[in-house]
């Protein structure tokens, strides 16, 4: 079987117009259906020229996987065919260059780099809560669109938690792409979402300061990176921020459990640099000593890998939980609800990270007056405020922040927040019912209704009792 | 199509239903059955009236092993097996001890095969319990997808184009894609006895159109199964095993 393509080609009923690329394993075609005015592309595989199992593995595991996917974080998948007459698949063309455009302008400014962060690290995050776990992120796979989104395009590598893994019952041997591969792929572990983070990492490091982390590896030199740290960003480019040399960092640690816990905390961190928790990462300027590369490379030669993916499990034992503090005088005993019941939830999910949230109310019309008789800043005031109130929590000062947001309406504002930092979870206080609340309208009812995740309704002992006298 | 596949019934009146309701709210058109209908459970009658029924309406129901001993030999089974065989015969009349013993062991459309125990070899009963099997199977059966029962565990293997072979653990409620590149064995978990641990029914729908293979776990009441199994005189370990799903 050996196809000649051509534009003007027709197969199934599309028919091919021009040849985009080909890669290692595929060609690209941009093609066109009768009546169908959404761009479209076809890829297809290239297992004619080769006895290489790998290509058609790879297209298996997409064919399987991205019919399930689904949201602006992937190509909208439209058909795929058989292997006979001819294997294809084709799907949404995102218009547009990859990531790997950028790389010609490497070193990036480390603002865009960040920026970068957010937007691959809410795709994941997207991802990973489908159940899949990419495992072959670098830039030649991400697109952004043109609303700002970006695109995670390539599954053949991918793993899907409810689907067989094909590709690790074919081969005995890691995949992915070795500049980017997370160590536990160096060791055919394909189970942990948090190699994906890594990857990221990887990327973010190569856009910062030009160079890639581990270079570009072949053969058995892939292992380094499992007792081998890479070189500080900062000392590469010392304008990195020490914040993002600290995010930077984590993702590039070689234990998945000294990452972040999931790709929404990830994105959380990189849009709030100055709740980022800096630890002796963020001051690194040269790489470990001898020494602990050493215990490192004594500890990989151990090192085994996991059998079954749980991305559902890590996803929920990791949740970001949102507190909505309300701090205003008399409303002590509801703080203190709210806190035994967070405290709650922290003894259950024990990587939550708790994000606490007050409103400054501001109003809508009016040139507020955001300072006290004093001139205090009210804002400082609140954060001081919250910031007391959570430190009586028992959790590690990376996994909690505090933010106040100055808003005409509170629960708007909530609702924004936990929208824009993929919040699982909000938890809010409510004051005693009362005839006026009614008429007026609570703010956490409102939550209630428009949130777009769980939301607990927290009440003091005290409203309690006075609603059941 | 959506067809669905039951097999391991083993008299379970309590777990058949549920399966047969749980399919007919999905829509399903038309069901297979592979056998072992009768044999540890303690509605042997009522379970071969019922798919008699299904039969009469368009139902394919293969051959079991357990069926065959009902009026053949039962040297070959354990003494447990035995015992609620014997128990079983005496529960069935002419009719329907003629329905057991007139089944077809094999069941072919297109490239698929349905088959109780293996499609090499369908009456020696050998076992689909692992990737050698597998293999074996494999190697001997040109079906591009096999169904089969036998085992009481849900298990799917695959082979690719350069004949390696895989093995999947089906977990929740999930259309997995039988993609034509490679070679599918579908061993469906048993309806009325599951031994993985969880006392759910097991069943499977297969969507021809889609080629897609959805294993479905239906709670049924056990406790009323396991409380006949015990008023009937058969061997305790028997009533145990539906409560503990082992």
């Amino acid at each position: 079987m050996r196809w000649r393509l051509n534009p003007g080609m027709a197969i199934d009923g599309f028919e091919l117009q021009e040849h985009l690329n080909t890669g290692g394993m595929a060609q690209l075609w941009t093609v066109t259906r009768e009546g169908d005015p959404t761009p479209l592309v076809m890829k297809i595989p290239m297992l004619i020229d080769s006895d290489d199992p790998l290509p058609i593995v790879c297209f298996e595991t997409e064919q399987m996987i991205m019919p399930r996917l689904t949201g602006p974080h992937v190509p909208r998948f439209v058909a795929a065919g058989p292997l006979d007459p001819m294997p294809y698949i084709v799907m949404e063309r995102i218009p547009g260059e990859s990531l790997k455009a950028r790389l010609a302008e490497v070193p990036l400014p480390w603002p865009e780099v960040a920026a970068i962060g957010v937007t691959v690290a809410n795709a994941l995050h997207d991802l990973h809560l489908q159940h899949v776990i990419h495992l072959d992120v670098k830039p030649s796979n991400v697109m952004i669109r043109e609303t700002g989104e970006a695109v995670l395009i390539d599954y053949g590598f991918a793993r899907h938690e409810q689907l067989p893994d094909l590709l690790a019952e074919e081969f005995r041997e890691p995949f992915g792409t070795t500049p980017y591969m997370a160590p536990e792929q160096v060791l055919q572990d394909r189970a942990d979402p948090r190699s994906d983070l890594f990857a990221l990492g990887v990327m973010l490091y190569f856009f910062v300061t030009g160079k890639r982390p581990f270079g570009n590896p072949r053969g058995d030199q892939i292992r380094r990176r499992l007792w081998r740290d890479p070189v500080p960003p900062r000392a590469l480019r010392p304008e990195c921020p020490p914040w993002l040399q600290e995010i930077i960092l984590r993702c590039l640690e070689v234990d998945p459990n000294e990452r972040y816990a999931t790709a929404a905390q990830l994105a959380l961190d990189l849009e709030n640099p100055d709740q980022v928790t800096l630890t002796e990462r963020a001051g690194r300027l040269e790489r470990d000593s001898g020494m602990k590369t050493f215990k490192r490379w004594l500890k990989a030669r151990k090192t085994k890998a996991l059998e079954a993916p749980n991305i559902a499990g890590q996803l929920s034992r990791a949740p970001i939980v949102l507190a909505a503090v309300d701090l205003s005088p008399g409303g002590e005993d509801l703080a203190e609800a709210l806190r035994m019941m967070i405290t709650r939830i922290l003894s259950i999910e024990s990587e939550a990270r708790i994000a606490c949230v007050n409103i400054l109310k501001t109003s809508r019309i009016a040139v507020d007056i955001l300072e006290d008789a004093e001139g205090n800043s009210l804002h400082v005031q609140r954060l001081v405020q919250l910031k007391h109130w959570g430190a009586s929590l028992d959790i590690p000062k990376e996994r909690i922040s505090y933010s106040v947001l100055e808003a005409p309406d509170p629960a708007a504002a909530l609702v924004d927040y936990a929208r824009h930092n993929n919040v699982d979870h909000i938890v809010i206080g409510a004051r005693a019912s009362s005839a006026l609340r009614r008429y007026l309208g609570s703010v956490s009812s409102r939550v209630v209704a428009e949130a777009p995740c769980s939301v607990t309704v927290v009440r003091s002992p005290r409203d309690r009792r006075s609603a059941e006298g | 199509m959506l067809i669905a596949i039951l097999t391991d019934i083993h008299g379970n009146r309590e777990a058949l239903s549920a399966c047969l309701a749980h399919a007919r709210l999905l829509g399903v058109d038309r069901f297979i059955l592979l056998g072992d209908y009768v044999g540890y459970g303690a509605d042997p009658a009522w379970v071969v009236d019922t798919v008699r029924g299904l039969v009469d309406r368009g139902a394919i129901a293969l051959l079991g092993n357990h069926d065959e001993a009902i009026d053949g030999s039962d040297e070959n089974m354990n003494s447990i097996a035995r015992e609620a065989i014997r128990w079983t015969r005496r529960q069935l009349g002419p009719e329907q001890r003629r329905f057991l013993a007139e089944l077809p062991l094999t069941h072919e459309e297109g490239n698929v095969l349905y088959v109780h125990a293996n499609g090499y070899a369908p009456r020696n009963w050998d076992y689909m319990s692992g990737p050698m099997e597998a293999i074996r199977h494999f190697s001997r059966v040109d079906a591009h997808i096999t169904f089969c029962g036998h085992v009481h565990v849900p298990m799917l293997y695959h082979m690719s184009t350069t004949a390696k072979v895989g093995s999947f653990s089906p977990v929740g409620d999930n259309d997995i894609p039988l993609l034509p590149t490679r070679a599918w064995l579908a061993v469906i978990g048993a309806v009325g006895q599951p031994r993985d641990g969880v006392a759910a029914a097991n069943y499977a729908v297969f969507d021809t159109a889609r080629q897609t293979l959805r294993y479905l776990r239906v709670p049924y009441d056990t406790a009323t199964a396991a409380r006949k199994v015990r008023e009937a005189g058969l061997p305790e370990q028997l009533a145990l095993r539906l409560e503990q799903g082992r």
